[in-house]
């Protein structure tokens, strides 16, 4: 039989495609059994990276836990788009109580389970990063603190974007929100706020934390299996670009969620009872400039009134990730712990993912002041 | 069994006769010794079957008892004041999406000023959050009433809140006839929730209603609470004829049949202006009192069918509509509409003030004479109110009001001329 060998950087995204898998080993989503706990009809924006998030988390817990489980949903998108009274997308038993106690409901729904003695129906809390990070913040904290057996999914899009994309404590520096407006001498959020859930989350030192982008969900679907094998408190935090709230194009979802990963802005991790277990490595890495350039949130530092200064403190941000979680295999001089040899030049290589290409641009650049 | 034992104790007891599937709650003065003494009936394993929540908020409280009631579970939890003000949006969301929670409310003022003593400041504030509302007059009521109120909540598919008052029931060792297992297990059956998260029947419970339909599921939680009517006082038969004891029901006039004043209140405060009233019974006044035990829902009929005969009906409540007067008062007299009488209006017991019986023969020999205002404040000093309005007319920068009339009572040091 003839036998092509398949390269797999051919298709740019590295993603190796089920069919040169094996059975057990394919996505959940390849898979026709899969229970599509978020099925089709909901209302969510072209493109929305929460809903593909979602749907694969979900159906992944669905096939760890064979159907058993639950979920409580905090308001936002995520609700707001899956359940149009009187329809609804779930095909799973789902409960929205409230934007800021899905941690809390979730506990409920696992005290309820183990007091039932039906503790092989697993229970999933999920909501936005506002209903997550900000006034879902105590619950959460108090989920993990008590080690609760419940796997709490955040799906951070970095804005309040059910009420019109307003500012979060998840929102980045410098991005234009509606309460963070690309006007004034610092447009868009301000540098020095917000918080690192994943981090808060680690300090918890609960049996499992992990990120993860819709750029890789196959990445996503192996993380949510690994936390569907812990019980007690996990937490995973997915990156879901948001079409409507970035300003970017519906088909740039996943180019997008690619893009920060390799940039180093978003960390892509596990950890197991505190500390770091997995990284995963930027394969190429790619100046922040051109995460932020197709976004219209981000459109003020470019141009002729740009802010170029701007950029660099994202791309300080990125390199502080690089260095503090080691993204890159061998790291530049740059980004290498003070006193140690400081190299000026630091070789980018940058790539239009969103393209079917494996071409690739290689580019020199300087860091520092432009 | 009869036993001498503490408010708080006969709750927690009474509760886990109920078998509780999940308890949750988050400690405040004065409803920590009940739930202090479920934790310790859960950890030591006398409470089996029983999950117990150590949550980090009362809104995480009634979060949890959300989850787990929608899951099925009986669950229960306990507050009072401040925390129960902390809980609100849930506490909607709870009866909203027809979970039957019972929890206990142990009547306390609301700050600021920060205060821990009894009214019913807390409960009143939540009187149209869709819940219903017990209040009790003795320890015994109120273990009954929790036994009752678990078996209204699951009929109804609404949750109920017991309210007793904070410190003077919860805090007070009284006798109490403590029903055994036999006897609530034959009373409460197990709970069969109408709808439940199930794996195995999936349903999406709390999506979101328009304005196409949200009237209509209002009324339908109106309708529930019109139900509850008829079924309080059936479910108060049903307890009677296991318990041997007339414990619950919509009110309970005392003395009222030929009276020609009537006091109306809620809560433990009753036993005392019961004692008050024989005493003026025994000089001749036709004196009555008609206790409300069901105030939400609100027995209109039954309030009517006891007050229109008489000529004047006094309400003392320990609650202060600011901007307005009273709150059981306005819905008394809604009660009463197009019947003349003579009513008044007495705030009393704020922030845990006694309320004495020589306080309420002097307040109802005013009404007597007909010399009783329209609202009245029991026991304030009008002296000290006065000095500080006239302190706040010559100085803008006058202070802290709590401060300075502190200060005026002499409870801290006066200020250095
Ligand atoms: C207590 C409360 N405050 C505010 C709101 C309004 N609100 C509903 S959804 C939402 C934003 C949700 O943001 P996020 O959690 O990030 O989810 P997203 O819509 O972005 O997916 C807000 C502010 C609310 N429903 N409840
Ligand atoms: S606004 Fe954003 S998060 Fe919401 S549905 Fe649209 S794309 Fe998804
Ligand atoms: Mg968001």
């Amino acid at each position: 039989m003839p036998y092509q060998p398949i390269k797999f950087y051919q298709t740019g995204s590295f993603v190796v495609g089920n069919r040169l898998l094996d059975q057990n080993e394919r996505s959940v989503q390849s898979d026709t059994e899969r229970l599509n706990s978020l099925t089709s009809g909901h209302r969510a924006c072209q493109g929305c990276g929460e809903a593909l998030g979602a749907r694969y988390a979900l159906d992944a817990v669905a096939k760890a836990t064979g159907g058993r489980m639950i979920a409580a949903n905090a308001t936002g998108c995520l609700e707001v788009f899956s359940t149009p009274f009187p329809e609804t997308s779930w095909r799973i038993p789902w409960i929205h109580s409230l934007f800021g106690n899905a941690p809390a409901v979730a506990t409920g729904i696992a005290a309820a389970m183990h007091a039932k003695g039906r503790d092989d129906i697993r229970v999933v809390g999920q909501g936005g990063d506002g209903g997550t990070i900000d006034i879902g913040f105590g619950c959460l904290s108090g989920m993990f603190e008590r080690n609760d057996d419940v796997l709490y999914i955040c799906y951070d899009n970095e804005a309040y974007m059910n009420t019109g994309v307003q500012r979060s404590g998840a929102t980045p520096p410098a991005a234009r929100t509606a309460t963070t407006q690309a006007v004034g001498p610092n447009p868009g959020n301000v540098f020095g706020q917000g918080k690192d859930m994943p981090r808060i989350a680690m300090a918890h030192e609960i049996p499992y934390v992990a990120t993860a982008t819709v750029a890789e969900l196959r990445d996503l679907e192996a993380k949510v299996e690994r936390a569907m094998s812990f019980r007690g408190a996990r937490y995973i935090h997915v990156f879901v670009p948001c079409p409507l709230g970035w300003g970017s194009s519906s088909n740039d979802t996943i180019k997008l969620a690619r893009l920060v990963k390799e940039t180093g802005l978003f960390p892509v991790f596990e950890a197991e009872h505190g500390e770091v277990t997995a990284v995963s490595k930027i394969r190429r890495r790619i100046p922040v400039e051109e995460y932020l350039r197709p976004q219209r949130r981000y459109a003020h530092l470019f141009g002729e009134h740009g802010h170029p200064e701007t950029i660099e403190r994202i791309q300080a941000l990125a390199d502080r990730n690089i260095a503090r979680y080691a993204l890159l295999d061998d790291l530049p001089d740059s980004l290498k712990p003070p006193g140690s040899a400081v190299g000026r030049q630091v070789r980018w290589q940058s790539e239009d993912l969103s393209e079917q290409t494996s071409a690739m641009a290689i580019l020199t650049e300087t860091t520092g002041a432009h | 069994m009869l036993s001498q034992i503490e408010g708080s104790k006969a709750v927690a007891d009474a509760i886990a006769l109920c078998r509780p599937e999940v308890i949750c709650a988050y400690p405040i003065s004065p409803q920590t010794h009940i739930v202090e003494g479920l934790s310790a009936l859960v950890k030591s394993g006398k409470l089996a079957g029983c999950e117990y929540v150590n949550v980090e908020s009362e809104f995480a409280a009634m979060s949890v008892a959300i989850g787990a009631s929608a899951a099925g579970a009986r669950a229960y939890t306990a507050t009072a004041s401040q925390g129960l003000l902390y809980m609100v949006e849930a506490v909607y969301n709870a009866s909203g999406l027809g979970l039957p929670i019972v929890m206990t409310v142990a009547n306390r003022a609301i700050g600021s000023p920060i205060n821990i003593w009894n009214d019913h400041t807390d409960t009143m504030s939540q009187r149209d959050c869709g819940w219903i509302q017990l209040y009790a007059e003795t320890n015994q009521e109120a273990a009954d009433l929790h036994i009752q109120a678990f078996k209204l909540a699951e009929e109804l598919s609404l949750p109920v809140m017991v309210c007793m008052d904070g410190f003077i029931l919860t805090h007070a060792y009284e006798r109490v006839d403590m029903p055994n297992q036999e006897q609530v297990d034959a009373y409460l059956p197990a709970f069969e929730p109408r709808q439940v998260l199930d794996p195995a029947a999936p349903i999406s419970i709390g999506a979101m209603v328009g304005p196409e339909a949200f009237t209509e599921v209002r009324f339908l939680a109106h309708h529930k609470q019109m139900q509850a009517l008829d079924l309080i006082p059936e479910i108060a038969t049903e307890f009677q004829e296991i318990f041997g004891r007339d414990s619950g029901g919509l009110v309970r006039p005392y003395r009222t049949e030929d009276a020609e004043t009537v006091i109306v209140a809620l809560g433990s405060v009753l036993g005392t202006i019961k004692d008050v009233v024989d005493e003026r019974r025994e000089a001749g006044e036709k004196i009555g009192v008609l206790g409300i035990t069901s105030f939400r829902p609100f027995p209109m009929l039954a309030i009517r069918g006891v007050l229109r005969h008489a000529q004047r009906v006094i309400i003392l409540e320990k609650a202060l509509a600011i901007g307005l007067g009273g709150i059981v008062s306005d819905n008394v007299r809604n009660a009463l509409s197009g019947i003349t009488l003579k009513g008044n209006t007495v705030i009393a017991g704020l922030g845990g003030r006694a309320i004495t019986k020589v306080s309420l023969h002097k307040l109802f020999d005013e009404a007597r004479a007909d010399r009783l205002e329209r609202l009245v404040f029991l026991d304030m000093d009008y002296d000290l109110v006065q000095r500080e309005i006239e302190r706040t007319k010559q100085q803008r920068r006058s202070g802290s009001a709590a401060e300075n009339i502190l200060r005026d009572v002499g409870v801290v040091a006066a200020r250095p001329a």
